[in-house]
Formats: C-alpha cells, sequence, structure tokens
C-alpha cells in the first residue's frame, strides 16, 4: 500500500520544476517577440503567444496522460511506438506540407503538425530498447550495425525532407552508445573526421595531411605494444584521401547556403565585398540576433521593452532566435540563469540516468539528456554566432505546438521511468 | 570514464556560452542610449528661428516658407512626366538625371527632387501633386531678409558641416546653423530648441509607433527674438555712400559701445545667399578675388591707421608730463633726423598742440613722440610704457565685440624692436614713424571707431557690441562695464578741442555742417606692397575718424576707403555725411553727398 501512495509523489520535482520555469518564460518571451501593434491581450488565439497558451495548456494534459500510463509500456511498445513514428514520417512524402522549403508539416484543418519532432522521443525509446535487450552487445560489430540502423532510418527521412538542421540532432545518440560500450574507435574516428574536415578546408589537405601524419606516427612510436608497421601507413593513407576530398565534397555535395555558412564561420573567403555581401544576405539573422543580445546590456532592457525585439529587427525571433529576446529584454542576468537552468535540467538527468537499476531507463534518460543538450548547444551557439546557422529550435522555449510536445513527451516518458525504478528490483 | 564525456561536454559548453553572452553583453555592450539606437527613429520637429530687429524696432530678419518637392523611387508610378516637368519648370533631361541620383541614393527613402519651390509654383503644383505617387511636397523655413543691407553683420544660415556635428551633439545631418555674422554669434538665442519623438521603426524601417507612448519626447521651444544696435536707415545710408568703393565703417555710439553701423564694401544681398542659389552665389562671391565680398573689411582689414594716430600721442604726451598744451614745435617741411627726414605738408610754424592735431603736422608728433619714449632711460623701456597707454584703447589685440570674426592689429612693444633689430640695437628714431600711425602699427576700421569712442568719452569706452537686447534675457555683462584707459579725464579737452578745430580751420573744413559740432580727424595710410618683389607705393588709403557732438557725443565713426587718395577726400565726406544723417536724420550737404552717389 505504502508503493501505491508513493508512485504519485515519487516524480523528481526538480527536472518539473524546471522544465515549468521554461516553459513559462520561454512564453513571456513568446509574446514580447510576437506581439504586434498598442494593446496586448493574452488571450488572443490568432497571436502566436495566444496560440502557444493552448499549446501549453494541452501540455498538461498530455503530462496526465504520460505520467498516468504504466512505466513497462513504454518498454514493451518501443518498437510499436518507433514504427508508427516512422510510418508519420514517411506518409510526408505523400501528404505532406511544404513550410520553408522542408516538407516536415502535416496540415489538419488550421492547425500544422510536425512528426519529426516526435520521432526524437520514439528513435530514443527504440534504441534503448535494442541495446538493453539482453541478446544485444554493442561492442559486437553486427549489433553497432543494427543500431546504426535504428537511428539513420528517421535521421535519413528527415534529411531528405529537407529539415537538415534536424538530422544532425540523432548526432546525440553517439554519447548515449558510447556510454553503453560502443568501443573506442567510433569517438577517434568521429573527433577525427571532424577535425579533418576542419583543417582542410581552413588550411588545406596539405597542411592537414601532415598534422595526420605526425599524430599517427608519434602515437605508433610510443605505444608499447606495437602493431606491424602497415597499418599507421593504411591509416595515413586514409587520412590524406579523406583530406584530399574534403573539398570535393564540400564544393559538390553541399548546398551554395550550407557552403556560405561553413566559409563564414571558418572564415574562409577572403574577398571582403564578397564577405559583405554574404553577411548581409545569409547572416542577417545573425547579424541582428548579436546586436539584440548586445543591446541587451548586464540587465537587460527589460519585459516588452527592447527596442529590436519590439521593432522585430531579429527574423523567426518567437522560433529559432527567440534566445536573442532573452537576451535583449532580461540582459547578461536572464541569459545567464537560462544557460544555468538548461545546464541543471540536462545534469539532473543525467544524474538521475546513472541512477536507473534497468538499463533501459537509463539508455532512455541518456538519449534525453543528449538530444536536449544537441538542441541547446546548437540553437543557442548559432543565436549567439559561435557556430553555424543550423535552424533547430530551443527545447521548452521557441513557439511552436509540435516541437513543445515532442520535447515534453521525450523529458516526462523519462520521469515516469524515473519514478518507477524503486518498483523494479 | 565514459559516463562523464556528456556531463563534462554539457558543463564546458554552459561556460562557453556563458562567458560569450558576458562578451556581447557586457564586454561589448553599446551604451544604452536612444539617441544611437538605430531600431528608434528621431523625428524633429523644429521650432521658429527668431526674428532680428534693428534697434528702433525696424524688422531685419525674419523667415518665410519654402517648398521642396521629394520622391521616394519605389513608390513612384508611371505619370505624365512632360506636364510634371512643365509644372516643377525643369526638362526632361534634368528629371531623369534626378531621379536616378535618387533611386541610387536608397529607393525607399526620400530624396529632395526639386528644392526651394516659388510660393506660386507651389499653389499650382500642390492641386495636382496627389495624380503624381511617391512625390510628396515638404515644407522648411529659410530666412529672409527684409532690407537687403548689412550682408556681413546679419549672416547667414546654411547646413551644419561634419565639425558642427562633432562640436555639439545637439546638431545633426541636415539641420541648419548660423554661418556668419549675427546669425552665428547668436544661434544659440535664435536657433530655439528643437524638439524631438521617438518613434520605435520595424526592420523594413517603418514606423510602428510612439516609443512608450511618447514618454521621452519633447516640444520644441522657439527661438528668442533679439534686437540689434545696428541703424537700419544709417547702415543703408552708408551701404549707399560706400557703393563702387572698397573700404569700411564703423559707427558707435560712445556712451553704450553699440554699434550703430558696420558697412564693409563692397557688400551683397544677403538674399542671394537663400535657398536654392545659395551655394551657387556663395561659390561665386568667395571667389571673386578682387572685390572680396566676403571679406568683412570693418572688422578684418588691419591697415596702419595713419594721422588719426596722432592725437593719441597728444594724449600720452600730457598723460606722461612730456609735453604742455602750449609748448610749441617748429616745421620745416618736416622733420629732420641725423641724415633723414620726414616730410611734411605747408601750414604755419610754430605749432603748439591745438594747430598740430588741425594741421596734421607730422614734425609736430615726431617731437612728442621722442619726448616720450626718450623720458625713459632705454628705448626699450619708453617703448612699452607707450606700448601700455596705447593698449588701453582697445588696439593691438582682439577688441571682444560679439561677431566671431577680427583681426587683433598690431601696435609694437620694446620687445617687437628688440625682436626685429636685436637687444638694444636701436634708438628712438628707428620708430618715429609710430608718432604719424605710420610704420609699424596697424588697426582694424572698428579698433579706431572704439579709440574715437573712448576720446569722446574721455576717457573710457564700452567694448564695442552688436547686441540691444534679446528677448527675454539679459546681454552680456562685459558688454555693459566700462573699461577705463590710462589716460586721465582732464588731458582729453584739448585733445577734443584740437579735433573740432580739424572742421574748424583744419584739414576737414570745407566738410563742415551747420548746427553739429564734430570733431574728427583725417588720415592718410601710405599703401606699400610688393611688386615682383619691388616695394610700389600705390594710391593712399583714405581714413577718417570723427565723433559728434563735441560734448555729450552719440556717434563715433571711423571711415575706411581702399585707394582714397587723402583722408578728408573720400572718408571725411562719408564720415561727415553719415553723422548728419544720425543726428539730424537729413542731409543738407547734398553737394557732398552727390559726389559720392555718382563716383
Amino acid at each position: 500500500m505504502i508503493r501505491v501512495t508513493n508512485r504519485h509523489f515519487s516524480f523528481d520535482w526538480i527536472t518539473i520544476i524546471i522544465f515549468m520555469l521554461l516553459v513559462g518564460f520561454g512564453w513571456l518571451n513568446i509574446v514580447s517577440s510576437s506581439h504586434v501593434g498598442e494593446t496586448l491581450d493574452y488571450l488572443d488565439f490568432s497571436q502566436p503567444y495566444g496560440k502557444q497558451l493552448i499549446f501549453i495548456g494541452l501540455t498538461i494534459g498530455l503530462i496526465i496522460i504520460i505520467l498516468s500510463i504504466e512505466a513497462k509500456f513504454y518498454e514493451r511498445f518501443a518498437s510499436v511506438i518507433y514504427i508508427i513514428s516512422m510510418l508519420s514520417l514517411v506518409g510526408l512524402f505523400i501528404f505532406g506540407k511544404n513550410v520553408n522549403g522542408a516538407t516536415s508539416w502535416y496540415g489538419i484543418g488550421g492547425m500544422t503538425f510536425q512528426p519529426s519532432e516526435f520521432a526524437k522521443a520514439a528513435t530514443a525509446l527504440a534504441i534503448a530498447k535494442y541495446v538493453s535487450d539482453l541478446q544485444t552487445d554493442i561492442r559486437r560489430f553486427p549489433d553497432q550495425i543494427r543500431t546504426f540502423i535504428i537511428i539513420l532510418v528517421p535521421a535519413f527521412l528527415i534529411l531528405l525532407q529537407n529539415d537538415a538542421g534536424s538530422t544532425i540532432v540523432y548526432g546525440a545518440f553517439f554519447f548515449v552508445l558510447y556510454r553503453e560500450g560502443l568501443p573506442q574507435i567510433y569517438l577517434t574516428l568521429a573527433v577525427s573526421v571532424v577535425s579533418i574536415a576542419i583543417l582542410s578546408l581552413k588550411f588545406g589537405p596539405i597542411v592537414t595531411s601532415i598534422i595526420g601524419v605526425i599524430i599517427i606516427f608519434t602515437r605508433y612510436f610510443l605505444s608499447k605494444k606495437k602493431p606491424i608497421i602497415f597499418q599507421p601507413i593504411l591509416i595515413t593513407i586514409i587520412v590524406i584521401a579523406m583530406s584530399a576530398s574534403v573539398h570535393f565534397f564540400y564544393d559538390n555535395v553541399l548546398q551554395a547556403h550550407q557552403k556560405d555558412r561553413i566559409s563564414l564561420w571558418l572564415k574562409l573567403e577572403k574577398d571582403p565585398t564578397k564577405i559583405a555581401e554574404m553577411r548581409r544576405d545569409i547572416l542577417y539573422n545573425l547579424y541582428e540576433s548579436e546586436k539584440a543580445i548586445s543591446s541587451g546590456g548586464f540587465r537587460g532592457r527589460g519585459f516588452m521593452e527592447g527596442t529590436r525585439t519590439t521593432g522585430k529587427f531579429v527574423p523567426e525571433q518567437h522560433t529559432d532566435y527567440i534566445f536573442s529576446t532573452v537576451g535583449e529584454e532580461w540582459g547578461f542576468i536572464g541569459s545567464s540563469l537560462v544557460i544555468i537552468l538548461f545546464v541543471l535540467l540536462m545534469l539532473r538527468v543525467l544524474h538521475l540516468a546513472e541512477l536507473q537499476k534497468s538499463q533501459f531507463s537509463r539508455i532512455y534518460g541518456y538519449a534525453v539528456a543528449a538530444i536536449l543538450f544537441f538542441h541547446f548547444m546548437i540553437n543557442i551557439g548559432m543565436v549567439m554566432g559561435l557556430i553555424p546557422t543550423i535552424g533547430i529550435p530551443l527545447p521548452f522555449f521557441s513557439y511552436g505546438g509540435s516541437g513543445l510536445w515532442g520535447f515534453t513527451i521525450l523529458l516526462f516518458i523519462f520521469i515516469k521511468l524515473d519514478s518507477n525504478r524503486i518498483n523494479e528490483w | 570514464m565514459r559516463q562523464f564525456l556528456l556531463f563534462f561536454t554539457i558543463i564546458t559548453v554552459g561556460f562557453v556560452f556563458i562567458s560569450r553572452l558576458f562578451y556581447l553583453q557586457v564586454y561589448s555592450s553599446p551604451a544604452n542610449n536612444l539617441y544611437d539606437d538605430n531600431a528608434i527613429r528621431k523625428v524633429y520637429d523644429y521650432p521658429k528661428r527668431g526674428f532680428v530687429y534693428d534697434r528702433n524696432g525696424t524688422l531685419l530678419v525674419s523667415n518665410q516658407s519654402s517648398y521642396d518637392v521629394m520622391v521616394i523611387p519605389r513608390e513612384v508610378k508611371p505619370l505624365d512626366t512632360i506636364e510634371f516637368c512643365n509644372l516643377l519648370k525643369i526638362d526632361k533631361a534634368q528629371f531623369i538625371k534626378t531621379y536616378k541620383k535618387a533611386y541610387h541614393y536608397s529607393p525607399r527613402l526620400p530624396y529632395v527632387f526639386v528644392s526651394h519651390l516659388s510660393k506660386e509654383d507651389y499653389a499650382v503644383l500642390q492641386e495636382k501633386m496627389r495624380k503624381y505617387e511617391g512625390f510628396y511636397i515638404q515644407k522648411r523655413s529659410l530666412r529672409h531678409y527684409e532690407a537687403s543691407i548689412g550682408a556681413n553683420v546679419l549672416g547667414d544660415i546654411g547646413e551644419v558641416n561634419n565639425a558642427n556635428i562633432k562640436k555639439d551633439p545637439y546638431y545633426k545631418m541636415g539641420d541648419l546653423i548660423g554661418k556668419q555674422g549675427v546669425e552665428l554669434s547668436y544661434e544659440d538665442v535664435l536657433r530655439g530648441k528643437k524638439g524631438i519623438k521617438f518613434i520605435q521603426k520595424n526592420r523594413f524601417n517603418k514606423n510602428i509607433g510612439p516609443y512608450k507612448e511618447g514618454k521621452f519626447d519633447t516640444l520644441p521651444i522657439p527661438g528668442k527674438d533679439i534686437k540689434i544696435s545696428i541703424d537700419a536707415k544709417l547702415q543703408a545710408y552708408g551701404e549707399q555712400l560706400m557703393q563702387h568703393k572698397h573700404g569700411g565703417i564703423i559707427a558707435i555710439e560712445p556712451s553704450t559701445g553699440e554699434i550703430l553701423a558696420m558697412i564693409s564694401a563692397p557688400t551683397y544681398d544677403p538674399n542671394s545667399l537663400v535657398g536654392r542659389k545659395r551655394s551657387q552665389n556663395f561659390t561665386k562671391l568667395y571667389n571673386d578675388s578682387i572685390s572680396k565680398p566676403t571679406y568683412d573689411r570693418s572688422l578684418l582689414a588691419q591697415y596702419p591707421p595713419g594721422s588719426p594716430f596722432k592725437v593719441l600721442n597728444a594724449l600720452i604726451g600730457l598723460q606722461e608730463g612730456v609735453v604742455t598744451t602750449e609748448d610749441k614745435f617748429t616745421c620745416n617741411h618736416g622733420y629732420s633726423y641725423g641724415n633723414r627726414k620726414m616730410g611734411c605738408h605747408g601750414h604755419p610754424s610754430p605749432l603748439s598742440m591745438n594747430m598740430g592735431i588741425y594741421e596734421s603736422c607730422n614734425s609736430y608728433f615726431a617731437n612728442v613722440y621722442r619726448r616720450i619714449i626718450e623720458k625713459y632711460d632705454t628705448p626699450y623701456e619708453g617703448m612699452n610704457v607707450w606700448n601700455k597707454h596705447v593698449s588701453s584703447f582697445g588696439l593691438g589685440n582682439y577688441l571682444g565685440y560679439d561677431l566671431k570674426i577680427g583681426s587683433p592689429g598690431r601696435i609694437p612693444s620694446g620687445d617687437f624692436y628688440d625682436k626685429w633689430y636685436g637687444k638694444n640695437r636701436w634708438r628712438t628714431t628707428f620708430t618715429l614713424s609710430n608718432a604719424i600711425g605710420q610704420g609699424e602699427i596697424e588697426a582694424t576700421p572698428i579698433q579706431l571707431a572704439n579709440m574715437v569712442a573712448a576720446i569722446a568719452n574721455r576717457g573710457y569706452f564700452y567694448t564695442p557690441h552688436i547686441i540691444k537686447s534679446i528677448e527675454g534675457q539679459e546681454i552680456d555683462a562685459n558688454f555693459t562695464t566700462p573699461k577705463h584707459t590710462t589716460i586721465d579725464k582732464e588731458n582729453f579737452e584739448p585733445v577734443v578741442q584740437g579735433m573740432f578745430d580739424v572742421y574748424n580751420k583744419g584739414t576737414a573744413a570745407n566738410l563742415q555742417v551747420k548746427g553739429i559740432e564734430i570733431c574728427g580727424k583725417t588720415g592718410t595710410a601710405e599703401n606699400f606692397t610688393k611688386i615682383d618683389g619691388v616695394k610700389t607705393q600705390l594710391t593712399d588709403h583714405s581714413i577718417f575718424v570723427a565723433f559728434a557732438p563735441k560734448d555729450n557725443p552719440k556717434i563715433a565713426i571711423a571711415v575706411f576707403v581702399e585707394n582714397g587718395y587723402w583722408g578728408s577726400r573720400f572718408a571725411g565726406r562719408i564720415a561727415t555725411l553719415m553723422i548728419e544723417k544720425y543726428l539730424t536724420g537729413t542731409i543738407t550737404r547734398t553737394d557732398l553727398e552727390k559726389m559720392d552717389f555718382k563716383s
């Protein structure tokens, strides 16, 4: 009996409170950045802030449902949920609606619905289910391949819908698999590929190859148990081939706007007039968003007082660029607080994940933290001009029902799993 | 180990983000100033510029409306170009050229298409304006000069330049500012204070409403009207007398220091520097290197003053006690010293002070000057005493009047000659030209007029000024405080009597006016110039200073006519006419007047 009464109160309230703070504060910033005109009616449901209020209201119902369902359900039906989610992504190719160049929405009546926001939670469940299976050993190559397929199917479907930003988020699963024992070689490989790509673009293939050779052979001669000399030579050839082909990939595979973003980020373009032109065209958002954040200063201009926010200088400010509103109106204090809240939320989830007794819950919790982290890093990094422009929402903050519900489902399934850990002996 | 990878990555990224925030928001954040915020449009509401009246309340400068046709290229719809050009009185080529310029400037910002329409053109155009989309009429305020006089006094206004903006952030691009004359001197009073409206704009540069419901907006404060000390009738008359001549006139009211007339010839119509033709006309005036109409000769021209300066030496001689009014000196067609001689014209000899002044005898003043300097052990010491006396009349330095241009003039001192000849390597006779106002001495007409005012007051003067009163405000206290000379009051009487006798029986006897006791002094300044490296003597400058009446003087005047031969020929005649005009309002010596109107 004690167990039963406890069940309702054993949710992790720290996580829930941080969630509520983020959603509430996010909504205030949506009000500020989407409000137009003299008078302000919070219940004007034709405006984004009014709509978001409905989404938030519906979220409460969603949370109650998620928390009422038996925790075992999520584990048992993980594959079903995953398959339904993948079908909803496939269905987009037939029924999808094109918004801003990406075919990622279903239009139902006046509402739109973005299945990719839910696919993240579904994939997390599927990975947790598959990797925690007693038959699966992530150290074995065939199991690694099957795991990668689970991740790559949604990632590939989303990429085909021309939503490259959301695809990148699936990289978050790397952290999950690494935690669960994915061989070290993958981390080395991932870091090497990214480094080779960046170095080759910035300094050219020759410099990159030289650096590569130095590192490879230093490692070889320093290691006690020397493999045959053939191995480092083979790796060297691969590195040289890769760095030589980076430019080919950059020139022929990437789209023009992606190239421009990378080019500006790595300062590849040297012609000042060309740079100015690119800044004006593709970095306009970034320029305005940095300016808005700067103009907030230490204390910020106050709620609804930001002149750049009021003047709608930052495009997409209530969606992807919502953090610039925080920056302008709440200043360094408010923005730092948001970052701290996010960091606390992610660390809390990570901490809870480590406490899980079931491997399924732990893997899922890890996936939640990693997905939130990717969104957090890419979105805020982009708004502050630290990484190239990649349009994905800030969890709990950005305007949009699908996004809010997607993240709520993602987080609250974990809260439910966590509350159930006492029962799992 | 593996479980900490994400953990540390999260903390690192959080730390990097907060550092970046600190950099953006604290380290490099701009000061939050509404004026610098480009999300806020600042719309200025310009106040009425203050009017300028003369001392008698005659309106000199007022405002007029002017109409500019503005264009916003992006909003222009196809139109009947020929009709439109006819209305604007431009041809089609010009229309296309201006339109292209406007488009190049910005397709969505207003551009001045045709500026300063006349009232008549405006009336016709206004009716038909709505047919031409993208064009509209903007009203502006311009200055209007009621009478075409006193261009050098009144000055003009024009758009601010970068230096103005840098100096005073009140001014923004396109604002108008006083450029010369009274408009410049009393800019702060005349301009008032513009009002400002802060308007929130959006990223398409459109207004979306007042910023914070207009909490920070201000209303314009109109400029104050001012009364200047100029007598419009006297000024106009002076300009008429000076036409076809080069030179300057300054008339001062000795009892107040107020400038009654300030004439520089040749002059120009102040209305020519208003509106559409301003820059074109200004360039024309500015480039006229012979007449130099923009060069104010009454304030800037610095010449050897010649004989009028002699009266100062008489005063200093009396003050230093080296000469009495009865001391007589002989003149043998000049004054010989060493193997040189300073020439003089024919007149009876020997002469006392009175006769020395009215005959303007060079020899007499050479004697007085030598006695002054040689009273002291070294000429250096004597020179400095002499310099102190002369300087107390406002000579040798900027006078401090309320117009922004001037020249310091030059009064030599002991140091001056030490520098010139070497320490103690000069004697009094080296500087003898100072006795008769030639040589190293230089003064501007306004300095001479002020010197005469000090003599007329018998020992003090008020710093000359152009301002008479400002609406609801006191004028600078400096202008109402008397400045005393180093000469005692009783020493002035014999000198004043001498100047009176200049008109009675001296060099200006032919200029007497019945019923007015004028005291004056003629002057002829030799005019040397270097032509191809050779010192050449050109036609002398004609100089005359005077004040009237002898007792309780109302006007002190200095007239200077370039290349006017001798003192009484041009300058004396003009000074006399000016005095009569000012004191009586009419002219009895029409015979004199005719000569000037003709020449």
